[in-house]
């Protein structure tokens, strides 16, 4: 198996500073927000990645950069050893965009609702000069939709039959990356199992790699082959989904599990986790999660932890 | 049994519209004791969120409660006049919604929004109103809690300024406090903290809690009883451990097995056909009769069993029998 | 269900009919614009045509035969002996062709400069929000004139009444773009954000393609309330200038030069002059006006 993705020391800073005026009158420094730290991980071909992380994590932030949406200020991203901000030739950089989809959170937000969905559906295919005879009423077809959808507008769909057009759009130029960002988080739990079910199913059908970006524990540890855990922009932990699930190395990742509800927490008395997620802006010294940790010791105030490969797992603790 | 709060029996929501009567709650009756915490989970247009803002009389016109009876502690409330209701809603119902933006004002201070709250619902000195401002913040876990009473909502953080909401849900006393979403908004480590906060002061308090939630995670950790809605009714009602591990209804069968928790390892996780029916094309008989595998002739035409005393399940095939 | 039909019984339609300000309001407009646009099929006389003008005629009074001619005009005549009712129908055409004309190059600019700034960002955005904040700090009326008055400076003297009207729609449109270009700027950068459009920029689509095909038809729905409203301003602007003596040429009047030249005969007793077309001015922005509030209700979801 080789890798389809290698992410390498990807940091992205957003500047949310206030107008410059303002910065001058009010004597206020540059405000930097580091989204993404240092992050490295590679997506083996045919597998599923999942992503976890709290909001200020910045998954979605590493989503957008994989795809092409957002250049990173630092470190790169090879999709199929293709860099899309620094490759020449545009032919592979077409090549590798078509490679590359997006299925987004809110199905409401990601239809244009002036188009009809077979246009919306053809439009990947459409831009790049394709032939689309037939191809959104096959698709359609294959995401469990009807051929007859196709002259329809989307508010005629529930948001189940939304995210089903949304993944026929990402088929539609036939990729091999699919970028995942929360894409059941919007939908009720029986539409949830209904589109976590389709997308196994095309997954096994067209041998498709996910990055699989979510806050639910629970979706991630259905579906992913490999899990990376996420704590204000850095990579804390990534391990394959058992060894993850069953055994984690990270106090945050032992944290998210403890804290995730559970079915069959009758009454359960947990122990709520300690304080609450820093200020992006002025993260804390020396390993991040060190305020919250309950195995902090003075070094992880000062010290930020390295990668460390225990087993199958890398994770950034000195305690672990 | 602990004295009964809330009692909610037959009530009926109707939207007149253009084309017809819709009835988003659809006779559903149910009790909350003191101390304890009713969950109420449902789908979106399950009518979960309509139920929680009939019994605290904050339906949105045209919606109106057109049958039925809520009754707080014996006494009719689903029949008084807008200023009644009022007061009640700060005295005895205290709520706690989604976006806590929403019932905080962003330009008071929480000192401020506290003790004004407290001045209007308790008869006690401003001195006093302020000690208990105070003391309710502590209460519900703020760190450095009198240095923050003079901040605003914004300078909060989320799971912070859920718990000045539910510290302002509580500052009157109340006996029955109403948590439409409360956790949905936030992460997962914050939405612990508040589930266990919650539970403590129900339990500390004796307050009766009605928790609605999409989450049957949620539910099942913070939940006494729980009430699974369906299509504007009452699918089951029962305790949380029965209803979850043992569902008598087959929606709740279908809900329960479509999470991916209950997949432990199988590749597809079990999925209901269908959707929800929209309100205007609620089927006849039993509504979730075309989604059902259990489903016989009965079930599209004699209108559904209601869950009573001791029925468990609004089903003519439950898959337990009812637990007397 | 035939396409008419299924319309007829769509909400929209639905509020309308259910508004009785809605359909009076429609039908004072639809009366009105057709009186305008078959004006030379409708009015009796043709007011311009010298030689079908008696100076006998002048000042007749409404539904009165004349004392010399012995004719009789619905609404009276001028001094000229021109028909009141003509003159009317042939100035709405004028003043609803300079009032559409300027709307539409106001509500065209507005649309694309909104969509720019607000798709782009950066220095063009601060830029052209600026003029436009400036341009609103000034009342509408003093930049039309203001640019009518540069405008007609460049233009040659024989030209200039002919292209009169021309100078008008633009002084007009220029003076109202602004309100287009900020809704529109709102709106761009709620839709910009949407994930839609993510999704086309992320195949590669192009900014000018992303803002005209997905943004711009998500946009439309406020700038149509707009231009309604601002016809009706358009329409009161036009006629404030002509009234002022710096719009339409008094070969070409429109409403607001006709009650110019009305006003002189005011306080001698020849009110008809004025009223007539002051009435029709009044009912024609005044139903436009109405229209637009409730296209604007209709149109918004918060409302429904």
């Amino acid at each position: 198996m080789s890798a389809l993705v290698s992410v390498r020391n990807l940091t992205r800073i957003f500047d949310v500073s206030k107008p410059w005026l303002n910065r001058l009158i009010e004597r206020l420094p540059r405000a930097l927000l580091k989204a993404v730290h240092d992050v490295s991980f590679e997506i083996e071909e045919k597998t599923i990645y999942g992503l976890v992380g709290e909001s200020g994590s910045g998954k979605s932030t590493i989503g957008k950069m994989i795809v092409g949406l957002l250049p990173p200020t630092d470190g790169s991203v090879e999709v199929g050893g293709v860099n899309l901000f620094t490759e020449a030739d545009p032919a592979r950089v077409a090549k590798t965009r078509s490679d590359i989809q997006m299925i987004f959170q809110d199905p409401y937000a990601s239809l244009n609702p002036r188009w009809r969905v077979r246009a919306i559906i053809e439009e990947p295919v459409t831009v790049l000069g394709g032939d689309t005879g037939g191809l959104a009423e096959r698709l359609l077809e294959q995401v469990g939709l009807s051929a007859s959808d196709a002259g329809k507008y989307p508010h005629e769909f529930s948001g189940g039959q939304r995210q089903r057009i949304c993944v026929a759009r990402a088929l539609a130029s036939k990729p091999k990356l699919l970028v995942c960002d929360e894409p059941t988080s919007a939908l009720d739990v029986s539409v949830q199992a209904q589109v976590l079910n389709l997308m196994s199913d095309l997954q096994e059908e067209l041998g498709l790699t996910y990055l699989l970006i979510s806050h639910d524990l629970t979706v991630v540890q259905h579906m992913a082959t490999k899990v990376g855990v996420l704590y204000l922009g850095r990579l804390v932990e990534e391990a394959p989904r058992e060894d993850l699930f069953t055994s984690p190395k990270h106090p945050y990742t032992r944290m998210l599990l403890e804290a995730a509800p559970r079915l069959d927490g009758f009454g359960r008395q947990v122990d709520p986790p300690r304080g609450e997620i820093p200020d992006p802006i002025n993260p804390p010294s020396g390993c991040a999660f060190h305020p919250r940790c309950p195995l902090a010791v003075d070094r992880c105030k000062s010290e930020p932890p390295q990668m460390r490969d225990i087993g199958q797992t890398r994770v950034a603790c000195h305690m672990a | 049994m602990a004295e009964r709060v809330l009692r909610v029996a037959d009530l009926t929501v109707e939207i007149p519209t253009r084309h017809a009567v819709l009835r988003p709650v659809d006779q559903v009756g149910f009790d909350i004791a003191a101390g304890e915490v009713l969950g109420v989970v449902g789908e979106s247009g399950a009518g979960k969120s309509m139920t929680g803002n009939a019994v605290i009389g904050l339906l949105d016109p045209p919606a109106r409660i057109t049958g039925g009876q809520i009754t707080l502690h014996g006494e009719r409330i689903d029949n008084l006049p807008a200023d009644q209701m009022r007061r009640i809603r700060g005295n005895e119902i205290g709520m706690v919604f989604q976006d806590p933006l929403t019932s905080l004002n962003p330009l008071l201070t929480v000192r401020e929004q506290l003790t004004e709250t407290i001045l209007q619902h308790l008869p006690v000195s401003k001195a006093e109103a302020e000690a208990r401002a105070l003391a309710g913040l502590e209460e519900v876990g703020i760190p450095a809690a009198a240095r923050r009473l003079d901040a605003y909502p914004h300078q909060f953080s989320g799971g912070m300024r859920q718990r000045v909401v539910i510290a302002l849900a509580l500052c009157a006393e109340p006996s029955l406090i109403i948590a439409d979403e409360p956790t949905t908004a936030l992460d997962v480590s914050v939405q612990a903290q508040i589930i266990a906060l919650l539970k403590r002061l129900c339990r500390e308090r004796g307050t009766a809690v009605m928790l609605i939630t999409h989450d049957m995670g949620v539910i099942a950790e913070a939940a006494d009883r729980v009430a699974v809605m369906y299509a504007g009714r009452l699918a089951e009602l029962g305790d949380v451990r029965d209803v979850l591990t043992n569902p008598a209804h087959p929606y709740t069968a279908g809900l329960m097995a479509s999470t991916p928790l209950a997949a432990q390892g199988h590749h597809r996780l079990n999925q209901i056909p269908g959707t929800m029916p929209r309100l205007d094309a609620i089927p006849d008989g039993c509504a979730f009769n075309p989604r059902c595998p259990r489903v016989a002739d009965k079930c599209r035409k004699e209108p559904r069993p209601r869950v009573e005393e001791g029925d468990r399940a609004s089903c003519w095939f439950p898959l337990q029998e009812a637990v007397a | 269900m035939s396409a008419f039909a299924r319309a007829w019984q769509s909400d929209f339609a639905w509020s309308f009919r259910r508004s009785p300000v809605a359909v009076v309001s429609f039908i004072v407009v639809v009366v009105l614009v057709g009186a305008a646009v078959f004006a030379p099929l409708i009015a009796p006389y043709d007011p311009f045509d010298p030689a079908t003008l008696n100076l006998m005629n002048g000042f007749s009074k409404p539904m009165e035969p004349n004392a010399f001619t012995g004719e009789t005009f619905w609404l009276g005549t001028d001094d000229q002996g021109r028909d009141v009712f003509s003159t009317i129908l042939y100035g709405m055409r004028i003043s609803l062709f300079v009032g559409f004309s300027a709307v539409l190059f106001a509500m065209v600019l507005g649309i694309v400069l909104g969509l720019v700034t607000g798709y782009v960002g950066g220095w063009t955005e601060t830029i052209i929000m600026r003029i436009a904040d400036v341009q609103l700090t000034f009342p509408a009326i003093l930049v039309a004139m203001l640019i009518f008055g540069v405008a007609k400076g460049f233009t040659p003297v024989h030209l200039r009444d002919e292209m009169a009207i021309w100078v008008l729609i633009l002084a007009i449109g220029l003076s109202d773009w602004v309100q287009f270009a900020r809704v529109v700027r709102g709106a761009t950068l709620v839709e910009k954000n949407k994930e839609y459009t993510q999704a086309a920029k992320l195949i590669g689509r192009r900014p000018a393609a992303i803002m005209f095909w997905h943004i711009l038809p998500n946009v439309m729905s406020p700038v149509l309330v707009i231009a309604t409203i601002s016809l009706a301003l358009a329409i009161i602007a036009e006629a404030t200038l002509s009234f002022l003596g710096v719009g339409a040429p008094p070969t070409q009047p429109s409403l607001g030069t006709l009650i110019r030249i009305g006003q002189g005969f005011l306080f001698s007793g020849e009110w008809w002059i004025i009223l007539f077309p002051a009435v029709t001015l009044l009912a024609l922005a005044l139903s436009v006006n109405l229209l637009g509030d409730w296209l604007r209700d209709a149109l918004n979801p918060r409302l429904r």
